[in-house]
């Protein structure tokens, strides 16, 4: 065997190790379109504190307060349906099955701490303590990137990082915690999912 | 010299070296996956986990889901080594040259 051969065979078993337990056909458009969606949810909530419930970020009541929970579940919702279609059509481009082993562990080990955290959110909200939701909603979305990130783009991690960072933060600062829910949510995946587009999608 | 004798003849296969490349990650692997994979025949396939299996690079596993019957493997401790050795070869002969 040439020294060629030698090189690649190695380039194929890096390739085959990562196929074989990495998900890589995550969208970075994606991305950018969740930042969006979170950058508009924000300012809804924004002029309707302001305007309705007396300026205050952190302290909301009544009508205003559901409109917001619902403007956040809306922001949620559309972010994963963006992100599960453009992610579907890139695993098609890229000859990727959506839905198998690689997957479906990359789903498990970001759900999991997703769901512990919106699950704890509920009840930090329930208590009426609304200062803290901004600061664990992005701790618990940081930790999530991170358990994701062995079973898909290394890269997220990083934004994961971000997230729990901002959040320990906002749980500091309450009172920041709008603020920095913008930044997280909203302008890193923009900044990530742009970096993401022109690393590995406009190739 | 050395470096040389680490080049495994075993593993002088691109099937067997794929095997064991999507083993070295994954806690199991079954039949089915490993042919996607890499792009094997069903009797190229079976013929390379043989010679694996042989070596005791391999484990296999044979059980039921359902009413299928389901092959996995996994590698073995001795595998994983010799795998890591036979990579380690490599990578010294291409730096070398």
């Amino acid at each position: 065997m040439s020294n060629e051969d030698y090189l690649k065979d190695i380039s194929e078993i890096k390739d085959l190790m990562n196929k074989s337990s990495r998900f890589i056909s995550l969208s970075g458009l994606s991305g950018i379109l969740a930042g969006v969606y979170a950058l508009i949810g924000a300012a809804v909530a924004y002029w309707l504190v302001i305007n309705h419930s007396g300026g205050l970020l952190y302290i909301f009541h009544g009508w205003v307060f559901w409109t917001c929970m619902a403007v956040l579940a809306m922001v949620a919702i559309l972010s994963v349906i963006t992100g599960i279609i453009l992610t579907t059509r890139k695993a098609k481009k890229n000859n990727e099955k959506i839905w198998d082993n690689s997957s479906r562990r990359l789903l498990l080990n970001f759900l999991i701490p997703l769901v512990v955290g919106g699950i704890y959110c509920l009840i930090i909200l329930d208590q009426g303590r609304y200062g803290q939701t901004g600061g664990l909603m992005l701790i618990f979305y940081g930790l999530a990137l991170v358990s994701a990130s062995k079973y898909s783009l290394g890269d997220i991690r990083y934004l994961g990082y971000i997230q729990i960072v901002l959040g320990l933060i906002a749980s500091y600062y309450p009172g920041y915690g709008f603020w920095l829910w913008v930044i997280g949510f909203g302008i890193m995946h923009i900044v990530y999912g742009t970096w993401m587009h022109f690393k590995y999608d406009s190739k | 010299m050395s470096i040389i004798n680490n080049i495994n003849k075993l593993f002088d296969h691109r099937i067997r070296l794929g095997i064991m490349s999507v083993l070295m990650v994954n806690e199991y692997a079954d039949f089915k996956t490993l042919k996607e994979l890499l792009g094997a025949t069903d009797g190229n396939l079976a013929s390379h986990t043989k010679a694996l299996e042989n070596a005791e690079y391999i484990l296999v596993e044979k059980q039921f889901i359902g009413r299928k019957p389901n092959t996995r493997y996994s590698a073995t401790k001795l595998g994983k080594t010799e795998f890591k050795k036979h990579i380690e070869a490599l990578e010294k002969l291409i730096k070398k040259t």
